[in-house]
């Protein structure tokens, strides 16, 4: 028995050891392509020679990193601002009040969430561009300072796990709704708010569809995503600045998940059917 | 005793329930209007109106002119249009498949770690926070022919790799293996599932005699069955809208230096990698023909529908029926 037990230990460690390094060792391949000079990049060598670490800055010639960067952030951070201020309200009024037609309302809210953006691509990029706003970021954050199907989603699912006795003590307490939500449920849903924001925040940054419908034309408002795809065609046999590249646009995301990886594995499980 | 007064005096202050009713519906008006405005204007409308392009010619620049089903007439003889229909479907069935069952057995074997599950639950997650176009090129440089990792590996076992990315047989399963690297997030989901059967039901099947596989098919997979049903249907919809990685994967291969200009990287090798949303970018934003990318639209709703309704019954049971 005991036998059986440590060779099952044995069994399912080295799996889990297996599926660690699936999932890690491409990444690693990708930084040590990244700091290998431009010929031993090109070649099957896997370790490299000698480290090219001024690879990571040698890119920002190469391309205006630092435009992209900045219209990232522009994008990502406005839009994730937009939209804790349209989806916060709607998420409480959607979880916490009572009123005729909301579970319309919500089924709304998940359909609006699976609608594939190219479904409704034609008519949205006719309207920006004549109101001459295509070739700008106004259409790709506009949106979020009114709606976001997902964050209103996954705010109100973290909402709906607030005890509704915290809102109607409030309320007799004589807190008009709008002071019910400042001060009971948003301090409360804290942690929800934070990962909703984490995602809002990811997907805007990774977003390759808007972008590219929105600003491919005009280089000087290109996004991480936008230029990265680009930057692998342009710098051709240069494998190890794309792979620098490529981190560098990584890396945020990185980072971001190693302060808030409590808030990220909250928000995913939420996004499923967990209540 | 102070607090019961407190309670007592705000009871008798609080308004009549007639006059907060009204009060609570219209602060529900006020809370829901901004959503209520963006989801008609970058929804309910758009749809309406793509619908409504898709019976029209359209170039941007003049006028919509009526068209009847000439759209639609002319998809049915379209040979790319039932290319990236197959391409499609193709994701659809297989991307679906493996998905799941992927993040299946890796949320399984990260739920029976006694030790590392932290790092081994991070690693997992983390690609799938790589922006899907870096995700599609550090898979494109791994699948380097002749020079990459993976076709280094293949030769330790005496495998030639084949193209990859440049190879119309290899293109859709390269595609398929960086959605996979990113599934962290459903494997996230189904651990949770996992995690949270009772201890009880395990424990009787332990007692009567099963072993971990036996209780792994009858406890396990039985109990965590609406999840994986959630995630088949999220598969589909994933599938349904696959658009990034099949352009970054086709012009990286082509080699093609443009982000729009150029038609020749689309769907490169031989068409493999156009899929459904491609080939209606395609036609829409670099052809102008937006009638028939409005067509192509339609159809890509209607299909999505199908697979949303499926979703939206099953979240109606899953998810907490809300008190208040």
């Amino acid at each position: 028995m005991t036998t059986r037990r440590t060779l099952d230990w044995i069994a399912v460690h080295s799996a889990g050891l297996a599926l660690g390094l699936m999932f890690a060792l491409p990444v690693v391949f990708v930084l040590l392509t990244a700091v290998m000079s431009d010929s031993q990049a090109f070649t099957a060598d896997l370790w490299p020679r000698e480290w090219h670490w001024g690879n990571f800055l040698e890119v920002f010639e190469a391309a205006p990193l630092l435009r992209y960067l900045g219209n990232s952030l522009l994008y990502s951070l406005l839009a994730t601002a937009g939209m804790l201020l349209s989806s916060v309200p709607a998420a409480y009024a959607l979880a916490k009040l009572r009123w005729r037609g909301r579970q319309a309302a919500f089924l709304l809210v998940v359909g609006a969430m699976l609608l594939p953006p190219q479904v409704v691509a034609v008519p949205l990029y006719d309207a920006w561009s004549s109101l001459g706003l295509t070739g700008t970021l106004w259409p790709l954050v506009v949106p979020y300072f009114l709606f976001d199907a997902f964050s209103v989603f996954l705010l109100r699912q973290f909402m709906l796990t607030i005890p509704q006795s915290y809102v109607d003590a409030a309320r007799v307490d004589g807190c008009t709704e709008f002071q019910a939500l400042l001060r009971v449920v948003v301090p409360m849903a804290r942690p929800g708010i934070a990962a909703t924001a984490l995602f809002c925040f990811l997907y805007t940054w990774n977003d390759y569809f808007g972008p590219l419908l929105y600003t491919s034309e005009v280089p000087e408002q290109w996004t991480l995503s936008l230029a990265l795809s680009s930057f692998k065609s342009l710098h051709q046999v240069q494998w190890n600045l794309a792979m620098a590249v490529t981190l560098l646009v990584m890396l945020p995301a990185i980072v971001l998940f190693a302060f808030a990886q409590r808030s990220f594995v909250r928000g995913v499980t939420f996004t499923g059917v967990k209540g | 005793m102070t607090a019961t007064l407190d309670r007592a005096r705000a009871a008798r202050t609080s308004p009549p329930p007639g006059r907060s009713r009204t009060r609570r519906r219209l602060t529900a008006l006020a809370f829901t209007a901004p959503a209520a405005l963006g989801f008609t204007l970058f929804f309910a409308y758009p749809l309406v109106a793509t619908v409504g392009f898709s019976f029209t010619r359209y170039d941007l620049i003049n006028p919509p002119e009526w068209a009847g089903l000439a759209n639609y007439a002319y998809m049915l003889g379209d040979d790319l249009f039932w290319t990236s229909v197959r391409n499609t479907l193709w994701f659809v069935v297989v991307l679906t498949s493996a998905r799941v069952a992927f993040a299946l057995g890796v949320a399984s074997v990260i739920a029976r770690l006694r030790s590392g599950v932290g790092l081994v639950r991070t690693l997992c997650y983390l690609p799938s926070l790589t922006p899907p176009v870096a995700a599609t090129l550090v898979f494109f440089l791994l699948m380097r022919p002749n020079e990459g990792p993976v076709d280094a590996f293949l030769g330790w076992f005496g495998v030639e790799g084949p193209l990859w990315f440049a190879d119309p047989a290899w293109a859709k399963p390269g595609i398929a293996a960086v959605v996979l690297w990113v599934s962290g997030d459903l494997m996230i989901i189904i651990l949770a599932a996992i995690l949270d059967v009772p201890r009880e039901q395990h424990e009787a099947a332990e007692l009567d005699g099963a072993g971990a596989l036996r209780r792994w098919w009858h406890v396990t997979l039985p109990s965590i069955s609406p999840v994986l049903l959630f995630g088949v249907v999220n598969s589909i919809v994933l599938a349904l809208q696959l658009f990034t990685q099949a352009v970054v994967a086709g012009s990286a291969a082509s080699g093609a230096a443009d982000v729009t200009g150029s038609t020749k990287n689309i769907g490169f090798p031989e068409n493999s990698t156009l899929t459904f949303p491609v080939w209606l970018y395609t036609q829409g934003f670099r052809y102008f023909d937006m009638g028939y990318a409005s067509a192509m639209a339609t159809v890509l709703f209607v299909a999505s529908f199908a697979a949303t309704a499926l979703l939206v019954r099953r979240l109606r049971r899953a998810t907490p029926q809300e008190e208040g």
